[in-house]
């Protein structure tokens, strides 16, 4: 624990857990913002049915935001364990 | 107690398995009384009865003396558990019985909803549940308090919670009330403060740990209740057993329809009941993107900002489980959006499409009237026909329908039995319920917690503070219904209100807490004082009639709100000294998952 303390380790551990962050915002943004402002063009494509754009609201963007969380925290808990901060469960 | 407590926390997959077994179990046996002759009345009393009753159990085995137990469930609730609670806390009233209603009415553009109320867990997940978690607090305004120090920024926090939540709570307690009202056939203003007391049973005895066990209980009969019709229709219509992957058809044949039969607004409007004027599929009209947008925006940063959810999450053994509980919660709440198109687009479908026996637009006037479930939900105010241009055929814009009922209702449309009724029904208490109780714990913790122990009385001893916690959300409850049973709102604007007021006052304060350590206490309090107010001064100006910037209406004065949040947080910090070295360091603790917490497990 004390081996780890020491500021350098932590800043290197921010920044990585920093930069996934800012990755997910970025996809997150891109999935509840940009894709609402493209619809009326996605709407001219169908997908399994659908007009797309409708999809991607109904259901697209909901799956893309789980598989999100899930990938994210998948990826944290190795930042976590890279430094030595992971908690045994 | 300790004993009793692990022996459960063990046994906790076969306690909730058994029980969820059971609740099918009573599902069969009350279509079978159906069968034998029992009336609809009795199916729907038992359901919603038997149901209550549960709850009112798990409440009460719950029961604790205890401050760690009452505020945060003794932190021990593993992570999928946690996720469904967390869910039922986050499912209301409004996504179970009014989300979907609002789809087939308000078309594309009210699935800004969908979008908002599951993008949020994003911004949960990566900008405040963890870290808040670490910080160890019982409450939200406890994280603000001790990050910012100060009694003032902990009371500008207390202030955004408890007009945020209250206003959430009202709409709930509404919706208890309407529901007990119907199933039980009693006036609405007696339905009302019976669900208030369903709500206390489950939230008194036992604080936190209570209110747990039973949103566990509440998620599994809500979800059930809401799939089941969903699929049975489905299989009626021949889209096959999982019908999200398949409605795609039903979903582009609207725009025919729409065509078909003409989105005319009513020659004559009914007070209270809407007929069908927005397309199904895609955006129209002026700013419709960028309305869309801004409502999303509005639910996911009052996702991340609202008190009841935040704290579900301080009740999670590490920090490593609190994230892995925001995953299950996303998932569980991903079950009953990705239905509500569904839902809206088939009940659509059955009244709309002309080679489905249900249809009845199009048809003779007559032949529709005398359809029983068109009388008997015309006959308590909720929907009505009227044959305005008078040539004897129903056109779509004579077919009136109060939104709220469309989930409601849908059983009845699709020719379902009466046991599905009672059983959305039993639904739609649930979710009202376990919202309710979640809210109304938010804001009886802030007050006893934050208010009377850390800033009036903080030397008062462990058995005050928790009987002063229980009269708070004893006194908090019951001004909620008697709100609740002057029916100032509809149940959806006042939950949009609830999340733009959190946004505006707590968004920026709580995420720059954990990524900005620059950020000081002058700032905190401007960002939350003058977010706070300059949103809620927007409300007042365009609730009373002003013309909305840019397309900004009533429901999306938070981005109003967060923008001078923003800003006013930002200038004020630059403007005067950085926090000083120990809180620094508090921040820097925050941000590294493992380590003890920085609030001590009593405080």
């Amino acid at each position: 624990m004390s081996a780890n303390d020491s500021d350098d380790v932590r800043d290197r551990y921010w920044a990585k857990t920093r930069n996934m962050t800012i990755l997910v915002l970025v996809l997150w943004a891109f999935f509840s913002l940009v894709v609402p402002w493209m619809v009326g063009w996605l709407n001219t494509y169908k997908f399994i049915g659908f007009p797309l754009g409708y999809y991607m609201i109904a259901q697209g963007s909901l799956i893309a935001f789980v598989v999100i969380i899930w990938v994210q925290n998948w990826r944290q808990d190795a930042i976590d364990d890279e430094f030595g901060f992971g908690e045994e469960e | 107690m300790a004993l009793m407590q692990g022996r459960f926390i063990d046994n906790i997959g076969r306690v909730y398995g058994i029980y969820t077994g059971g609740f099918l179990a009573f599902i069969i046996l009350m279509a079978i009384l159906e069968q034998l002759g029992v009336g609809a009345d009795t199916i729907g009393i038992l359901f919603v009865a038997f149901t209550i009753a549960i709850y009112a159990i798990i409440g009460w085995l719950s029961r604790t003396m205890e401050v760690d137990a009452y505020y945060v469930a003794g932190r021990q609730v593993p992570a999928v558990y946690n996720g469904m609670a967390t869910a039922a806390d986050w499912m209301s009233g409004a996504s179970f019985v009014a989300l979907a209603g609002g789809i087939y009415f308000g078309g594309y553009g009210y699935m800004a909803f969908i979008v908002g109320w599951t993008g949020g867990y994003v911004l949960v997940n990566s900008l405040m549940a963890p870290y808040l978690r670490k910080f160890g607090c019982y409450t939200v305004p406890d994280f603000i308090g001790t990050r910012y120090g100060g009694n003032l920024a902990r009371l500008c926090a207390v202030i955004v919670l408890v007009v945020a939540s209250f206003t959430y709570v009202t709409a709930q307690i509404n919706a208890t009330g309407t529901i007990a009202a119907r199933a039980l056939h009693i006036p609405f203003s007696y339905g009302v403060w019976l669900g208030l007391l369903g709500i206390l049973l489950c939230s008194m005895l036992g604080g936190m740990r209570a209110v747990t066990w039973t949103q566990v209980a509440q998620y599994i009969v809500l979800i059930i209740a809401y799939l089941v019709p969903v699929i049975w229709m489905s299989n009626a219509q021949g889209f096959g057993i999982i019908p999200h992957f398949t409605y795609g058809e039903a979903a582009s044949s609207m725009a025919q329809f729409e065509a078909q039969y003409g989105l005319n607004a009513p020659a004559e409007a009914m007070a209270g009941l809407s007929v069908l004027t927005t397309p199904h599929t895609g955006p129209v009209g002026d700013y419709a993107e960028w309305k869309f947008v801004t409502l999303a925006l509005c639910m996911m940063a009052g996702t991340a900002s609202l008190p009841h959810i935040l704290m579900r999450y301080f009740t999670t053994p590490s920090v490593r489980s609190a994230r892995k509980s925001v995953a299950w919660s996303l998932l569980f709440i991903f079950l009953l959006y990705f239905t509500a198109p569904a839902l809206a687009t088939l009940t659509k479908l059955q009244l709309l499409d002309p080679s489905l026996p249900t249809a009845i637009i199009g048809k003779p006037f007559a032949e529709v009237a005398a359809l029983d479930w068109i009388q008997n939900w015309s006959s308590v105010g909720f929907l009505a026909i009227a044959d305005q241009n008078g040539d004897g055929i129903l056109q779509l814009n004579e077919f009136f329908m109060r939104p709220d009922i469309v989930v409601l209702a849908t059983p009845e449309i699709a020719g379902l039995p009466y046991v599905i009724s009672g059983l959305v029904a039993a639904g739609g208490m649930a979710a009202a319920m376990s919202t309710a109780d979640g809210l109304l714990l938010a804001i009886a913790n802030a007050l006893s917690h934050d208010l009377y122990y850390k800033m009036i009385d903080p030397k008062a001893d462990t058995a005050v503070r928790l009987i002063v916690a229980r009269v708070l959300l004893l006194a908090i409850g019951a001004l909620g219904a008697l709100i609740a049973s002057l029916q100032l709102t509809g149940i959806l604007g006042a939950v949009a209100w609830a999340f733009c007021f959190a946004c505006s006052g707590l968004f920026f304060p709580l995420a720059l807490g954990v990524w900005w350590k620059r950020a000081n206490r002058e700032g905190a309090i401007a960002g939350m004082a003058a977010g706070f107010i300059a949103g809620s001064a927007y409300l007042y100006y365009v609730y009373t009639g002003g013309t909305p910037w840019f397309g900004l209406d009533h429901l999306r004065f938070g981005i109003v709100g967060m923008a001078t949040s923003l800003v006013a947080m930002v200038v004020v910090t630059l403007l005067t000294p950085a926090p000083d070295e120990e809180i620094q360091r508090m921040v820097d603790e925050t941000r590294v998952p493992s380590g003890p917490a920085i609030l001590s497990a009593k405080h």
